[in-house]
């Protein structure tokens, strides 16, 4: 491969992680509320959906991630409404809107399927973009790559840096000391759900307007993504910067699927799609079992300095949910 | 929770109405999504009504489908008990479906008779789900990672592991195509009713026989009782002495038994080959459909039939209607979660007057 195309590559791997970051972040900010929304993957489908079908009706660009947004909102909405309000289990429905937005993306796409439509356009920042590899690999992009790199730095400073976001955190780790710090959990919960939603809901036009164009059915190739932001939320340690390498992580393994494509004539195509999949979850793997009981347990017969090694390097790995997530909250209990 | 006096009570009667409530919230939220789209709603009904039970033949196609909706239900009534979300029945199905060729490509060319050879193979079908299950069960309890996501994860790899053997290893003849490897010789076919029938008579004994078993164990038996208290609270269950993740990993054999057979039916009743998409989607709805009962064995049988008959009957929207056949899956979505909000929304008014949200 010439260095020419290395370089398109790893820029087109920034570029089509930007919809798998709004949804992590988004996803992120909803479960360090300790709300989590399980619904990401038909909530995807029905916004890339939802979106490109208003661009196409409108003509507008603004008003397509508008409605993603809006639609990633209604249905944490839902969530919200379900659990925090309902106080039923998160995961049921949560897994029950998964499968029906899923349903009703490809019912509702159904008149517009396959139709040309309107696309983002590459804005290459001037000046920047002409400095030889960094201004291809970073600076030319569209608006929505910029913002995705934008939104992990404000993700960050938010949760780490001001009061509410602090105050976000203690909603997912310890509501009751929120709560007599005078916070109202269950509105704050509902509008950090709901924010997480449209945050996470613009990875639908994100592909639809511009890393997948157009919607094709059930043959866009986007059922999956919303699991897969599930468990890069996991891995992220819900922490932005780490959640960004998950996610720039998974979409660098999908492009080497199809680099090494050609390498491997005996791999079928269609084994090679879906290989980044059961490798990003199995990482799971890695940041969870330093939880386990038994690690600990066979870890003390090891001799004191291996033991050491290995007990830093799981810490490292290791990602601990926020303690309160899934958890409904009630004032007088 | 203390008793209160209220003005409504929890008994039959509430519970019915507010069933019924949830079953029509969803049937008009459909009936207007519908509309909206510029169609009949009551045309598109018709069609899926006709669709499911307008002909013997369409019939018995709800039957075929009931048959792996019914067995991957019965199996995850087990571990939905054991308090866990078994997702990955999908990919336990496929597995299934998978060492069931596998034995039948073995065996076929022995002098073992055919029938010897379809028991083997669903045997063997069974033996894939369970190795599967166990899989995210091991990985839930030994290294902690949430069943949901290790189920998702082991459903990619048994997508790829399925496509890899189709494309590959078990390609027709000449050339690998998405219709699947080449058909076994119809003497190996499980017998079917009749020759224009898909409808065998033995899965549709064993589903019924799961959902039996399924019955017994949950509600009669001491293992059931001990499941129960291990998914209502396992650190209690623990102290208890019941030994908490061996009965997880157990229900997830169950149900990994149940899911290995759909994928074995699958393969040697229905397609008498493997195919791509050969556990179609039976595990998702199988959730949604435990979901709507409410993890009760009695009720599974009848909703599975429901379901099945509603995702038959949609097939041929596309063709009739121009409507796609996700219909179905909608009016299944809308129904668990409108169902999912009454029963929250019927506990909220019964249990407390003090509003708070």
């Amino acid at each position: 491969m010439t260095s020419d195309a290395l370089l398109f590559g790893l820029s087109g791997v920034l570029s089509s992680s930007a919809p798998i970051l709004f949804g992590v972040l988004g996803e992120t900010i909803s479960e360090r509320a300790g709300v989590s929304n399980l619904a990401m993957n038909g909530m995807i489908l029905l916004s890339a959906m939802g979106g490109f079908a208003a661009s196409l009706a409108t003509g507008s660009l603004a008003l397509g991630f508008l409605a993603g947004a809006a639609i990633g909102a209604t249905v944490a909405l839902v969530v919200a409404i379900a659990s925090i309000s309902f106080k039923q289990s998160q995961v049921a429905v949560g897994y029950v809107l998964a499968m029906l937005c899923r349903d009703l993306a490809y019912f509702l796409g159904n008149p517009i399927m396959g139709m040309p439509g309107p696309r983002l356009n590459l804005s290459p920042i001037p000046v920047l973009s002409s400095i030889p590899v960094i201004g291809t690999l970073l600076f030319r992009h569209d608006i929505i790559t910029y913002s995705s790199f934008l939104l992990i730095f404000l993700s960050w400073f938010y949760m780490e840096r001001t009061k509410p976001g602090i105050m976000l955190k203690g909603l997912g780790e310890n509501p009751r000391a929120a709560y007599v710090r005078g916070a109202n959990v269950n509105r704050l919960r509902y509008l950090y759900t709901v924010a997480g939603g449209a945050i996470a809901g613009l990875a639908g036009p994100i592909y639809s307007l511009s890393v997948k164009a157009g919607w094709k059915g059930t043959i866009s190739g986007l059922d999956g993504i919303g699991w897969i932001v599930l468990s890069i939320t996991i891995f992220g340690g819900w922490r932005p910067f780490r959640a960004a390498i998950g996610a720039y992580f998974f979409s660098l393994l999908q492009w080497m699927g199809l680099v090494l494509q050609p390498l491997m004539p005996n791999v079928p195509s269609q084994v090679l799609q879906v290989a980044p999949f059961p490798l990003m979850i199995l990482t799971l793997l890695l940041v969870n079992i330093g939880n386990a009981e038994w690690v600990e347990r066979s870890l003390s017969h090891l001799p004191e300095s291996v033991r050491r090694d290995i007990a830093k390097v799981l810490t490292a790995l290791n990602a601990t949910p926020p303690a309160a997530l899934g958890m409904p909250f009630d004032k007088d209990e | 929770m203390p008793f209160r006096e209220t003005a409504m009570r929890d008994d039959k009667k509430t519970r019915i109405i507010f069933g019924l409530g949830s079953v029509l919230a969803a049937l008009a939220l459909t009936t207007a999504i519908v509309a909206a789209t510029g169609n009949n709603p009551l045309q598109a009904y018709g069609n899926i009504i006709q669709g499911a039970i307008g002909s013997p033949n369409v019939a018995a196609n709800v039957l075929v489908s009931w048959v792996p909706l019914a067995l991957a239900t019965a199996g995850l009534l087990f571990t939905f008990t054991g308090g866990l979300w078994n997702i990955g029945i999908e990919g336990q199905i496929t597995l299934g479906a998978i060492f069931c060729t596998w034995a039948m490509r073995s065996l076929q060319d022995t002098a073992l008779s055919p029938g010897i050879i379809i028991a083997f193979a669903i045997a063997a079908g069974m033996l894939g789900g369970i190795f599967w299950a166990l899989l995210a069960g091991a990985l839930k309890t030994f290294g902690g990672v949430n069943e949901i996501f290790g189920g998702l994860g082991l459903n990619f790899v048994a997508t790829a592991l399925n496509l890899w053997l189709i494309f590959g290893p078990w390609k027709r003849p000449g050339v690998a195509s998405m219709s699947g490897t080449l058909p076994f010789e119809p003497e190996l076919w499980m017998p079917t009713v009749s020759a224009q029938s898909r409808l065998a008579l033995i899965p549709l004994a064993l589903a019924v026989l799961a959902l039996v078993i399924a019955f017994i164990l949950l509600r009669g038996s001491h293992f059931g009782l001990r499941l129960k208290a291990v998914g209502k609270n396992p650190k209690a269950a623990y102290l208890l002495g019941i030994p908490t993740w061996q009965h997880m990993l157990l229900s997830f054999a169950l149900c990994g038994a149940f899911a290995g057979l759909a994928g074995a039916v699958q393969v040697s009743a229905v397609y008498h080959r493997l195919i791509p998409s050969i556990s179609s989607g039976y595990g998702y709805t199988g959730l949604m459909v435990a979901m709507l009962v409410n993890f009760s064995p009695v009720f599974a049988g009848p909703v599975a039939l429901f379901f099945a008959a509603l995702s038959v009957g949609s097939i041929q929207l596309p063709i009739v209607l121009k409507l796609d056949s996700s219909l179905a899956g909608v009016i299944q979505g809308f129904l668990v979660l409108f169902v999912l909000i009454g029963n929250g929304l019927r506990l909220k008014l019964l249990g407390r007057k003090r509003g708070s949200i």
